[in-house]
């Protein structure tokens, strides 16, 4: 099974129509990846489905890199 | 102010006979029906399962997939009619071209149907937080328009028309007068509709509007003839480039056809149930706009939907507008084979009056096995095969629930 890692990257990649190859882990969405704020919502959306989460709205608007959705998704699966 | 001309000079379609116009002409040509089982969705529990739906298409031709992603079907056809007529019109190799004089005005009857069901799903299943960010831009029907004017870069009028299944017609026609009135020297205008999904049948059927000669889908849509039923959906959009005609003969653009002139009228009637005289109206409208009289037009692209009623109707309209000359019309309905697009109708069926006057042929209404004489549709309906013949004036009929007519006038330059 991917990692947490691959999975979000895949996930980045999938939504924002980028090549894998492109999301790094300091890729910022809007910044490096073309993201629009209505892209960043759905991206938000995507990941909720992947890992059977919920990221509050709140938590959702500091997730502006590929890393900070790793991070995220990493402490929030470990709990 | 003497009114500036306006001319065609691209054409864009896809329908159920043919993701491209050459496609489509040939198909409606040969008398080929596109009507079939629905396989979009399960259909069978349904009282109609059959329609005109889109086969083989390709949106990824015309915008990337992740752009696709965030649209409904409809937007796809628009798209595609669009960038096809911009294509055929040659506007993307003009030097110099003032984009902000061009524009673009593409509606939809009901726009992003199958999407709102869709939506629905996930909103009952999951709460709203899974209603997603693209459901209202993926749904909203000027957004056929908001592409297109993106993609080209074009900065004129941006919009869509609404108005059931005269949307096609109201579009181009309303287009046209901006390029008359001055507001743009280019639209890019027509109509387009993508509803064949549960709801859209569901509720069409549930009017009785709809054909469920279900075991014989290929003769289901058969407008004027005795066993008609109801009408067949179809889907997709049909898109002319509308130029001033100056602009257009400087460029040494080639002119399909005059676009001549254009009316409405309403019925003052009933929300679905048609009458006469506001249909005759609209053409007579569009006769006087065009400066043209009635006996001089050759070729009628009429509504003609297969409904029992509508199409008697529209006969008797014709003869109310027409008088003596109704005889002499050849009144066509392409929907026999394309179904009937809604919205979509308009776009798809000026399209083919303008190829039916620049190739000088008519295509067939199929179907016809027993000729409803007795119930007043008693005109040359071109049955069955295709006819070459002289069209030097060209019509095209739309009608809409809430009584509202179109009607759009061609003519050769």
């Amino acid at each position: 099974m991917e990692n947490i890692e691959q999975r979000v990257k895949k996930i980045v990649a999938e939504q924002l129509g980028v090549p894998e190859t492109d999301v790094k882990n300091e890729s910022s969405f809007v910044n490096d990846l073309g993201a629009d704020s209505l892209d960043t919502v759905e991206l938000v959306m995507a990941l909720e489905e992947e890992f059977e989460c919920e990221i509050p709205d709140e938590e959702a608007e500091k997730i502006t890199t590929v890393q900070q959705a790793i991070d995220y998704v990493s402490g929030n699966l470990d709990k | 102010m003497s009114k500036r001309r306006v001319v065609v000079t691209g054409l864009g379609h896809l329908s159920a006979v043919g993701n491209d116009v050459a496609t489509g002409w040939a198909n409606l040509l040969a008398g080929q029906s596109g009507i079939g089982q629905i396989t979009r969705f399960d259909a069978s529990d349904l009282a109609c399962t059959i329609a005109g739906e889109v086969k083989g298409f390709d949106v990824t031709q015309y915008i990337s997939p992740k752009e696709a992603r965030r649209m409904d079907l409809f937007i796809h056809y628009g798209i595609a009619a669009a960038l096809q007529a911009i294509a055929d019109s040659g506007l993307d190799d003009v030097a110099g071209l003032d984009k902000t004089r061009v524009g673009v005005n593409i509606g939809s009857g009901i726009g992003g149907l199958p999407l709102i069901e869709e939506t629905d799903g996930d909103l009952r299943a999951g709460g709203p937080r899974k209603i997603g960010p693209f459901f209202i831009p993926g749904s909203l029907i000027n957004l056929i328009a908001g592409h297109v004017t993106i993609l080209k870069g074009y900065q004129g009028p941006s919009y869509g028309i609404v108005s059931a299944c005269t949307t096609g017609a109201h579009s181009i026609g309303d287009a046209a007068r901006m390029i008359a009135y001055g507001d743009a020297d280019v639209m890019v205008a027509g109509g387009a509709e993508g509803a064949i999904c549960r709801l859209g049948i569901g509720g069409f059927a549930a009017m009785k509007a709809l054909s469920t000669r279900n075991d014989d889908p290929a003769t289901a849509s058969r407008p004027w003839d005795k066993g008609r039923d109801g009408f067949v959906m179809g889907e997709g959009a049909g898109v002319l480039v509308l130029e001033e005609y100056e602009h257009a003969v400087k460029r040494g653009a080639r002119i399909y056809a005059e676009f001549a002139g254009f009316g409405m009228s309403s019925d003052a009637h009933h929300i679905t149930a048609p009458n006469a005289e506001g249909p005759a109206r609209g053409v007579t409208n569009a006769l006087r706009d065009a400066g043209i009289n009635a006996d001089q037009v050759d070729y009628v692209n009429a509504h003609g939907t297969s409904t029992p009623l509508g199409d008697s109707n529209e006969t008797n309209a014709l003869k109310i507008a027409f008088g003596d000359h109704a005889k002499k019309l050849v009144v066509n309905s392409t929907k026999s084979m394309t179904g009937h697009l809604l919205g979509g109708a308009g776009g798809v069926e000026a399209v083919y009056s303008v190829l039916a006057l620049h190739h000088q042929i008519s295509p067939p209404t199929i179907n016809i096995f027993e000729q409803d004489i007795e119930g007043g549709c008693d005109l040359d309906y071109v049955a069955n095969t295709a006819r070459a013949m002289k069209i030097n004036v060209a019509i095209s009929n739309s009608f809409g629930f809430g009584g509202t007519n179109g009607t759009l006038v061609f003519k050769k330059v």
